[in-house]
Formats: C-alpha cells, structure tokens, sequence
C-alpha cells in the first residue's frame, strides 16, 4: 500500500476518522509515536480548515496519504484538497498569542499549528479550491 | 469523579477537584469546540465560586484541535483579567509542542506532573 485517498462528508468530527487513518499507514512506516501524534494534530488542522472554511458545494474533502520511498519508507506526504472558494495564504497574517489575547477573534491558528508540527507544508489556493500538501519524514 | 462535578459531551468528560484556593480540573477526550465550551463552562463557574487558582490537568486528552485551543485562551484571558492564575499540567508531547508554537506557555505555565503544578502554583 502506497497511496490512500479518503472522501470525508463536510459533517462534525470528520478530521478524527482521517486523524485514525494518518495514524495507521504512519505505524506501519515504523515512524516514532511522538512523530505519528504531530501528523495526527496536523491533519486534523488541516481537515478543520477545510471543513470549515472552504464553502465548497462539492462538501466533501479529499484526503491522500503517500508514502514516499524507493525501498523503505522515507516520508509521509499528505494531501489535504477542497473545491471551495479558496484564500490567499500570502494576505493571512501569522497570529501571535498577544494579539489573540486582545481580539475578539481568538481562531486562525490553524496553518501555523501544521507548519509548526510538520517538515514541509505547501498551500496551493484559487478559485477552484485550495490544497494543503504536508511532509513528514520518518 | 473527584469534587462532585461531572459534565459529558459526545467526546469529552470534563471533572474537577476543588481543594483550599485551588481547583483542578480533568479532561477526557477531544478537545474541540464543544469540548473547550464545556471546560470553559466549568472554569466560569470556578471563578465565580471565587476560585482564582486553577490548573487544567489534560492528561486524559491525547487529542486537541485550534477551535478548542482558542477557548482556552479565552479563559487565559479572563485569568489575566481577575488577575488569577492557570496552569497546564499532564500534557502530551504533542498537545504541549502546539502550546508552545501558540505563545500560550507565556501565560499559562506548562507543568510535567500535578503535584509539580500544584506546588508552583499556590508558591
């Protein structure tokens, strides 16, 4: 088994069953268990995100797990794809506790929890939807 | 339980120990939206009984996500407020790692174990 996608209905707690699978095809790549809960957590961030913001009419969201390697698992690659209305990650301003504290708004701290937990994080977004690609190495 | 409190979500439990000045509080499960709601629910409740010293022992939750992350820092800031004090103990590797990304251990210490929490802060 090498690639896995998953098609989540945009309902409540939808993340937890791709959090389960992230888990499974992480065990069997022998990754650590600490390395397995940060891919855990990243992923049911960057299921939130879309289940939450992206307005897509398709709802649904696509989740692929990849294990990347010619002959022993180097890497998990993951990929996190809406069809919704799509954002500029450039125009996103990074929170900071400071500032959440003051605001009214304490949410928004999604992609900074991924980046933060995983090795390489992309985010490709448009009109069309957005997609999360995210690493972790073994 | 411990202390007589016990209110359950669809994932998560949350139950408190009041003891002199200080209360803990224990979650079990998912720490999501609801869940924050209901720890927020009780650590209300907490203050208003006059409680200025409370420690969040999540060593039943190995799952957390931002929405219920940010209700926390609600109840940070209304700690701030009333000029109390609010620590974490019992944290997974994971859960405490997102902490610190966050800033939240700039407000709210980060314990390894209870009675550590508990000493540091009533000291």
């Amino acid at each position: 088994m090498r690639k896995v996608t998953l098609a989540l209905p945009m309902v409540p707690e939808m993340e937890i069953e791709a959090s389960k699978t992230a888990t499974a095809i992480a065990e069997s790549m022998r990754m650590s268990p600490d390395r397995i809960d940060e891919v855990r957590m990243a992923v049911v961030e960057a299921c939130i995100n879309a289940l939450e913001h992206s307005r897509s009419s398709e709802k649904e969201v696509f989740v692929t797990f990849e294990v990347v390697g010619e002959r022993d698992p180097e890497k998990l690659r993951i990929t996190v794809r809406d069809t919704g209305v799509g954002f500029s990650p450039e125009e996103i301003e990074e929170p900071t506790i400071q500032e959440k504290l003051k605001s009214r708004r304490k949410r928004g701290w999604g992609l900074k929890i991924i980046r933060g937990l995983m090795d390489e994080v992309e985010i490709l977004s448009g009109t069309e939807g957005t997609t999360v690609v995210m690493s972790k190495m073994r | 339980m411990k202390g007589g409190d016990a209110l359950m979500t669809e994932s998560l439990n949350v139950t408190v120990d009041r003891r002199d000045g200080l209360a803990v509080v224990y979650t079990e499960g998912y720490i999501n939206n609801q869940g924050g709601e209901e720890i927020a629910k009780v650590a209300y409740k907490l203050i208003d009984e006059g409680y200025k010293v409370l420690l969040l022992n999540l060593g039943g939750t190995k799952i957390v996500n931002s929405i219920g992350i940010s209700i926390l820092i609600e109840i940070i800031e209304k700690m701030i407020e009333i000029e109390g004090k609010l620590g974490f103990c019992c944290l997974t590797h994971t859960i405490e790692k997102t902490f610190h990304i966050m800033g939240l251990a700039q407000y709210a210490p980060i314990f390894p174990d209870e009675p550590t929490a508990v000493a540091q802060l009533r000291g």
